[in-house]
């Protein structure tokens, strides 16, 4: 067994797409290739029934999640911020990519964890550092940082010095 | 049967008076020499220095051989505080409050550059040293520090905790320290 | 049914259950986890683990640093085997560069690599060793991992956050020295691991203190992403060496360790084969490489420093000096994810290049991370000492934990 060829690539790229356009009209927006990966970009309101549906049906069967995580663009108007799913097929060996943009006053996505009990904490990562929000989730808190801090560190307008050094002196960096 | 001696150096005794069945000397120097080779750790482990910490116990650098293999987990029976590893803030007032609970006297050994200052972790959810929040007596630099140099950190300590005078910490200076930090 | 007794005496009907706080300072936790756990008597009903006690923000971090400046951050992921942090995302880089990384390199970074696999599986199975109370495993084993360190040490000066290699490559050729310390480790050290194994894999003791407890089955493993070691106990042979070789790991014959019940004791029986795995891999990679090859890195001149002379004596030299100090190398646009074993499973770094000095994301997937989140489900109806056995042998680092 060995990584994907960009043949191999393409062709799993292509039986997703039409697999999704079969079952949910409407629903890729946009896709592409980078290096080995498939990356299919979905609408928002689909997401969990997209992601349902790669994992149960039986010809993809994505039943492993890898990772997930939370994106932030700034400059992309109504499409702020950002969730990444990256499914993996381990008998098969085929990895997918699968993202979703929603606008700064929209976001709430459903939880994944009926599909993956993992998806807990990851979800919980993705709300302590974006505050993106999880309908169903049961325990949705932050989990890195303290629970009194009212920031979300991971977007781009949140600085990443400690705001309380005083020893800083920026006269002398030129800064 | 020839009985191999061994060049065993022991601790060397104070200045004092000696006579046949006697030893006079200070308070201050007698209490100091006891103390100083039998600190008790509270090892405050949190990351990479924790690991390097784990070699200078382990048979390696024998930690032992300094009278520190005591590992008192217990803040309450403990006489020095070695913090190791990156405090976040999160961990603060956790460590702000192992640290009252220890019975006097007590030292603080800050081992590796996130504990003396942040280190490379100038971020939002790190605290930029531990001496923001409690008095330290030695500081240990390096990310992380090797053996030798936690070892040499000991030594320091072991040179204030033998010089130490008894009435140190009922003095004004000490408790003027302690309430800066905000500790009873 | 207490009827013979007076009402003072009897058992209370209702169950009481006691509230304890293991850590976040635990002694028995090796690091800083904090669980609230909900006793009857000995036995966990219920837990509530709490992390993020060494937050320290590397995925912030990594947003403002140049990419050659990244891999100390890396370093502190789970610092019991840094070089496979490092290298991990060396190679990111290098995938989303086309760099092309000559199969001599390849096979010195599989030597460091396995190194720092058995470096990690020293210190967790030497760990569960001691939280059953068999410390004369790890007095013995754990001064093999100084032996590993000396040859980082001769490698590229550090001990335990290594900072080893380069994106591209290495810093330098490595030394004649490091050499003589890999040859002397690979012979001396199997013996050793041998001596180890004899000392608690068929011991009484320990085999009734692991086996059975803290168990997981393999669906339920599978539901919370578990990779590395503490998956292959379940019985799932998945180890991206095999599904997806990085760094040359095709060329080189090995087995993929699998348990059948993921306990405690499976995964140190998993953790335990890996190592003699790893030995052979690096036998077969020193086989390979040729020692007194001058190629270290791959023809990436605008990520591997120049000689110091040639900086002084060539144009292009000093350009490129300039730029890799200042972190001002041109870097393509695009997203790219590469994933390597590391110690504990599947260490993914997802990174997305905006063609700016720094990465514009880039997110660890960190395996403690994901599995450790099933640690409730593990340890409920089991007795406190297990909990603290299933905590040893998931190896759960506190600093990949907590990124």
């Amino acid at each position: 067994m060995a990584t994907a060829t960009a043949e191999q690539v393409q062709q799993l790229h292509d039986l997703i797409v039409s697999k999704l356009e079969a079952k949910f009209p409407g629903v890729v927006l946009h896709t592409e290739i980078q290096y080995d990966f498939p990356i299919i970009e979905v609408s928002k309101g689909n997401i969990y029934q997209v992601l349902e549906f790669l994992k149960t049906d039986p010809e993809l069967s994505f039943e492993f999640l890898t990772t997930m995580c939370g994106l932030h663009y700034p400059d992309n108007t109504a499409k702020e911020f950002g969730m990444m799913y990256q499914l993996h097929n381990l008998p098969k060996n085929t990895r997918i990519r699968i993202k979703t943009f929603f606008p700064a006053s929209a976001m709430e996505l459903p939880t994944m964890i009926p599909l993956w009990a993992g998806a807990n904490w990851m979800e919980r990562e993705a709300f302590d550092f974006f505050g993106i929000t999880f309908k169903g989730h049961p325990n949705l808190k932050r989990i890195l940082n303290m629970e009194d801090i009212t920031f979300f560190p991971l977007r781009k307008d949140f600085p990443l010095e400690d705001p309380t050094r005083d020893d800083k002196n920026d006269s002398m960096f030129g800064r | 049967m020839e009985v191999k001696r061994t060049k065993l150096e022991m601790a060397q005794s104070p200045l004092g008076l000696e006579g046949p069945g006697f030893f006079a000397t200070s308070l201050d120097k007698a209490v100091g020499l006891a103390r100083k080779n039998s600190l008790w750790p509270l090892p405050f482990a949190t990351s990479c220095c924790g690991i390097e910490f784990m070699a200078t116990m382990a048979s390696h650098y024998d930690l032992g051989r300094f009278g520190s293999e005591r590992l008192s987990f217990s803040p309450r029976q403990a006489d020095l505080l070695m913090v190791m590893g990156t405090i976040a803030k999160k961990m603060g007032p956790v460590l702000k409050q192992v640290y009252e609970q220890m019975a006097e006297p007590r030292w603080v050994l800050s081992v590796g550059a996130c504990a003396s200052s942040g280190g490379i972790f100038d971020t939002y959810s790190v605290l930029q040293g531990i001496d923001r929040i409690i008095p330290v007596d030695v500081y240990v630099p390096g990310c992380p520090p090797r053996p030798e140099q936690i070892i040499e950190g000991i030594l320091k300590i072991q040179d204030l905790v033998e010089n130490e005078s008894l009435r140190r910490r009922e003095s004004p200076e000490y408790k003027a320290l302690m309430n800066k930090y905000g500790i009873e | 049914m207490n009827e013979h007794l007076n009402n003072d005496t009897a058992a209370p009907e209702e169950k009481v259950y006691t509230t304890l706080n293991l850590g976040p300072t635990h002694p028995a936790t090796h690091g800083i986890f904090q669980n609230v756990l909900k006793m009857d008597g000995e036995i966990i009903v219920d837990a509530e683990p709490t992390i993020g006690y060494i937050h320290r923000a590397f995925e912030k971090l990594a947003e403002r640093r140049p990419f050659n400046q990244i891999t100390p951050i890396t370093d502190r992921l789970n610092y019991c085997s840094s070089p496979i942090n490092n290298m991990g995302w060396h190679m990111t880089v290098e995938k989303l560069i086309n760099a092309e990384i000559p199969k001599n390199v390849q096979y010195m970074r599989v030597v460091i690599m396995e190194l720092a696999r058995i470096a990690d599986h020293i210190i967790c199975n030497s760990v569960i060793g001691v939280d059953t109370g068999a410390l004369t495993g790890f007095t013995y084993i754990f001064q093999w991992r100084e032996k590993i360190y000396e040859i980082y040490e001769e490698i590229c000066g550090a001990r335990l956050t290594t900072n080893i290699g380069r994106i591209g490559g290495f810093e330098r050729m490595w030394p004649e020295k490091a050499w003589q310390r890999i040859d002397d480790f690979m012979k001396e050290f199997p013996k050793e691991l041998k001596q180890f194994e004899d000392l608690l894999m068929r011991n009484r003791i320990f085999m009734d203190r692991t086996i059975n407890a803290g168990g997981i089955n393999a669906e339920r493993a599978l539901q919370y992403s578990f990779t590395g070691p503490n998956l292959r106990a379940t019985g799932i042979d998945y180890d991206v060496r095999v599904m997806n070789p990085y760094s040359s790991y095709e060329d080189f014959d090995f087995v993929i360790p699998v348990g059948t019940s993921g306990d405690v004791y499976d995964r140190f029986m998993v953790r335990q084969q890996e190592m003699w795995e790893s030995l052979s891999i690096i036998r077969q990679a020193l086989k390979n490489i040729d020692r007194k090859s001058t190629v270290f890195h791959g023809d990436v001149p605008e990520f591997c420093l120049p000689a110091k002379e040639e900086v002084y004596n060539n144009m292009e030299a000093l350009i490129y000096h300039f730029k890799i100090v200042m972190g001002e190398t041109e870097i393509p646009v695009g997203e790219v994810y590469h994933q390597v074993e590391g110690a504990n499973g599947e260490l993914g770094f997802y990174l997305i290049s905006d063609g700016g000095r720094t990465p514009y994301r880039l997110h660890f997937r960190r395996p403690c991370f994901i599995y450790y989140q099933s640690y409730p489900e593990i340890i409920k109806g089991g007795m406190l000492s297990d909990a603290i056995l299933a905590m040893s042998s998931m190896n759960v680092i506190a600093g990949e934990l907590d990124a």
